[in-house]
C-alpha cells in the first residue's frame, strides 16, 4: 500500500473522478435525491441525526484509527462548540445569550471548542492505551457536572433551548430537507477531509507515529506534537458536529455531553469500524436506527419501550462479536472469503 | 560491484548542514563519564570516548557489555544517569530524541524497527521528511516535490530500486537492514550509530553491506556495533572493545586483532 508515493505522475482531476468506485457513485446520487422520495422524518431524525453523530465519531475514528489513540472527549468538545454558538449568539435565555451575529460566533465556537480540545490532547497524550480512555472520561465526567452546576456561564440543568441556526439566504435551516442537505454537506467536507489528510505528510506521520512511535522519535518527529495536533485536527470536526446537533435539537443542556451521550460515540465509532473514515457513518447510521425503532420492536414483543438501550447493547455485543473492527470488517472479511473462492488454487475456482 | 552513489543533500537540507555547522568544533561524538544504571545494575560506567568528525568506529564486545545501552543513551532512548554527550561540540545529554536527530544523529535498530504496513518508498519519504520543515503539512506531496526525489535517490542507494512499491512486511530479511540503512542516510546526517546492520544477513547480502558502508561520503562518521568481525574490521578506521559496560581497549583494528586480552575475552583466544 503505497500511502503517499505515486509511482508516476497521476494526471489530475479527471482521472480522480474516474478512480471512484460505481458504488460510491450510486450511494452518492441515492443521498442527493433522498428527499425526492423519503420523508421529513427520515431525512430529520434518521439521516440528519446519523451525519451528526457520524462526524463527532468521525472526530474519534482520527484519533483512534489514524493516531492510536481512543478519546472520550469528543462528545464534549461538540457540545461545547453548541454551548458557545448558544452564549455567543441567540438563544430563549438573553439574560445570558449576547445576540452576536453569526458570522462572528460560530468561527468563535469553533475556536473555542478546538482550543478545548486541544488542550485535553495535551494532557492525554501523555498517557497510553486505557489511561487515555480514562483520562478522556474523567475530564468529560468533569465538563458534564461543570456545566450542569454552574449557572452563570452555561445556565445549569436548563441549559439553553431554542437556539436555531441562522437564516443564510432566507431559508429556514431547521425544516427537513435544507436541515439534510445542511448535514449532508457538513458530513462530505468532513470525510473529504480526513481522507485527504490520511494522505498527507502529516497524517503519513500520524499513523507512523501510530505503528512506532519510537521509531518516529529517531526519524526526528515530535512524536508528543503531532498527537496534540491530530486532537486539534479532530476538535474541529467535532465542533462542526456539536453545533449542528444543538441546532437539530433547538436547545444543548448538559445531557447533550453526558456520560452515556459519550459513550454512544464510541460505541458508533466502533461499531461502524475505526478503520476507514466512512465506519462511523455507517455506525451513526445502525444507530440511529436501532435508537428510534428499537421501542417498536420493543413493544411488539411485549416489553417496556424504554428499554431501547438494550437493543442498542445487543446490536454492539452482536457487530464485535463476531467483527472486532466493526460492520466494516465483516465488509472485508466477505470480500477476503470472495477473492479466495475466485482463486483457483485457494477456494472453488468458480 | 559498483559502489553506491550517496545523494548529496537537497538544498533544503544543506541549510540545515550551514546552520548546524557553526556549532561544529572538536569531536563528533564526545563522550565524558557516561553511565547508565537501571536499579543497582550499571549497564554502562563512566564510558569516555571521542569520535572525530568523518571517523568510522567499531564498539565490540560481548553479549550484555552494554553497546546498544550506549547506543540508546547518544540517541536519547534513554537519559544516562551521569555523564555527558556532546556532538559536534554541543551537549545534547538532555535532549529528546528527535532534536538530537535533527542536528544529524541518525541510527538504525538491531532488530529492525520499520512501517511494516507501508511500502518501501513510504517509508523512506516518512524518514526524508522526519528532519524537513513539511512535518505538519497538509498538502499532498507531488511526484516533482524535492523529499519525493530525495526518497527515490535514497532508495537506489541501498539497492531497493526494484523493491520501491512493496510492502515492508514482505521483505526479506536482508532488504528490511538495507532500508533501516536507507532511513538512517535519509535528510543530511552528520554522524551515525549502526547497531549490528549485518545481523542474520547472507554472505552475498554482507558484501553489499559493507559496499555501502564504504561508499558513505567522507563526511559522514559512523559507530557500528557488529559481532561480524570480518564486517566489523573491513569498515572501521578505529575500534573500541567494551567489557561489563567499561571502556576496555581502544586501538586500531589491527591492534585489537592482535591483542592477546581480546583474543581471550571475545576472541576466544584461538582467532587468527
Amino acid at each position: 500500500m503505497a500511502i503517499v508515493l505515486p509511482t508516476v505522475a497521476p494526471r489530475r482531476s479527471l482521472l480522480a473522478l474516474e478512480r471512484i468506485p460505481p458504488a460510491i457513485w450510486v450511494i452518492g446520487l441515492l443521498l442527493l435525491a433522498m428527499p425526492a422520495f423519503a420523508s421529513n422524518f427520515v431525512l430529520y431524525q434518521i439521516f440528519g441525526w446519523s451525519f451528526i453523530l457520524g462526524m463527532i465519531a468521525l472526530s474519534l475514528m482520527v484519533l483512534a484509527g489514524y493516531g492510536g489513540m481512543v478519546s472520550l472527549i469528543q462528545m464534549s468538545v461538540g457540545a461545547l462548540a453548541g454551548y458557545v454558538v448558544a452564549i455567543l449568539g441567540t438563544s430563549g435565555v438573553p439574560q445570558i445569550s449576547l445576540g452576536w451575529p453569526w458570522w462572528l460566533h460560530i468561527p468563535l465556537a469553533i475556536l473555542i471548542a478546538t482550543l478545548f480540545g486541544t488542550l485535553v490532547g495535551a494532557l492525554a497524550v501523555r498517557t497510553e492505551g486505557i489511561y487515555t480512555i480514562m483520562i478522556t472520561l474523567a475530564i468529560a465526567s468533569a465538563f458534564f457536572y461543570f456545566t450542569r452546576q454552574n449557572y452563570t456561564i452555561f445556565n445549569g440543568y436548563t441549559g439553553f433551548n431554542n437556539v436555531i441556526p441562522p437564516a443564510w439566504f432566507g431559508i429556514d435551516w431547521r425544516q427537513a430537507v435544507p436541515f439534510y442537505y445542511l448535514t449532508l454537506g457538513c458530513a462530505t467536507l468532513s470525510y473529504l477531509a480526513v481522507v485527504w489528510m490520511a494522505r498527507t505528510p502529516f497524517g503519513l506521520a500520524l499513523q507512523g507515529v501510530r505503528d512506532n512511535p519510537r521509531r518516529m522519535s529517531a526519524l526526528g518527529f515530535h512524536i508528543t506534537a503531532h498527537r496534540i495536533l491530530a486532537y486539534s485536527f479532530a476538535s474541529v470536526i467535532a465542533a462542526v458536529g456539536g453545533i449542528l446537533l444543538v441546532w437539530q435539537n433547538a436547545q444543548v443542556v448538559p445531557g447533550t455531553a453526558g456520560i452515556p451521550q459519550v459513550v454512544d460515540i464510541l460505541v458508533i465509532a466502533v461499531v461502524g469500524g475505526l478503520k476507514r473514515p466512512i465506519g462511523p457513518f455507517i455506525g451513526a447510521l445502525i444507530f440511529a436506527l436501532l435508537s428510534v425503532f428499537s421501542s417498536d420492536i420493543l413493544h411488539a414483543f411485549g416489553m417496556s419501550g424504554e428499554r431501547f438501550k438494550l437493543v442498542v447493547g445487543l446490536g454492539f455485543l452482536a457487530v464485535v462479536g463476531f467483527s472486532p473492527d466493526g460492520v466494516l470488517g465483516l465488509w472485508d472479511t466477505y470480500q477476503a472469503k470472495r477473492a479466495a473462492n475466485r482463486d483457483p488454487l485457494l477456494g472453488g475456482g468458480r | 560491484m559498483a559502489q553506491p552513489r550517496i545523494p548529496v543533500a537537497s538544498t533544503v537540507e544543506r541549510s540545515v548542514t550551514e546552520r548546524l555547522g557553526s556549532v561544529s568544533a572538536g569531536n563528533a561524538l564526545e563522550l565524558r563519564g557516561v553511565t547508565k544504571l537501571f536499579g543497582a545494575l550499571a549497564a554502562i560506567s563512566d564510558v569516555t570516548l571521542s569520535v572525530r568528525p568523518g571517523e568510522r568506529r567499531a564498539i565490540l564486545g560481548s553479549n550484555g557489555a552494554g553497546k546498544t545501552t550506549l547506543f540508546n543513551c547518544v540517541t536519547g532512548d534513554f537519559l544516562p544517569t551521569s555523564g555527558t554527550i556532546r556532538l559536534f561540540g554541543e551537549d545534547l545529554t538532555n535532549f529528546p530524541a528527535h532534536e538530537r536527530i535533527r542536528r544529524g544523529l541518525r541510527r538504525t535498530y538491531q532488530i529492525s524497527l520499520l512501517f511494516g504496513g507501508m511500502s518501501v518508498a513510504d517509508n523512506v519519504y516518512l524518514a526524508c521528511l522526519g528532519v524537513s520543515r513539511g512535518r505538519f503539512s497538509l498538502l499532498r506531496p507531488r511526484p516533482s516535490d524535492a523529499i519525493v526525489s530525495r526518497a527515490a535517490e535514497l532508495i537506489d542507494a541501498v539497492h531497493l530500486t526494484g523493491a520501491r512499491d512493496t510492502l515492508v512486511s514482505s521483505l526479506s530479511h536482508g532488504q528490511q537492514r538495507q532500508l533501516e540503512i536507507a532511513l538512517a542516510l535519509a535528510g543530511a546526517p552528520r554522524f551515525i550509530l549502526f547497531d549490528e546492520p549485518a545481523a542474520g544477513l547472507s554472505p552475498a547480502e554482507r558484501a553489499d553491506l559493507v559496499a555501502i558502508l564504504s561508499g558513505l561520503p567522507g563526511h559522514i562518521g559512523y559507530i557500528i556495533i557488529e559481532h561480524d568481525m570480518d564486517v566489523a574490521l573491513r569498515v572501521a578506521e578505529s575500534v573500541t572493545m567494551l567489557h561489563n559496560g567499561r571502556v576496555f581497549k581502544e586501538g586500531t583494528p589491527e591492534e585489537i586483532e592482535n591483542d592477546a586480552q581480546v583474543q581471550e575475552l571475545y576472541l576466544g583466544g584461538g582467532h587468527g
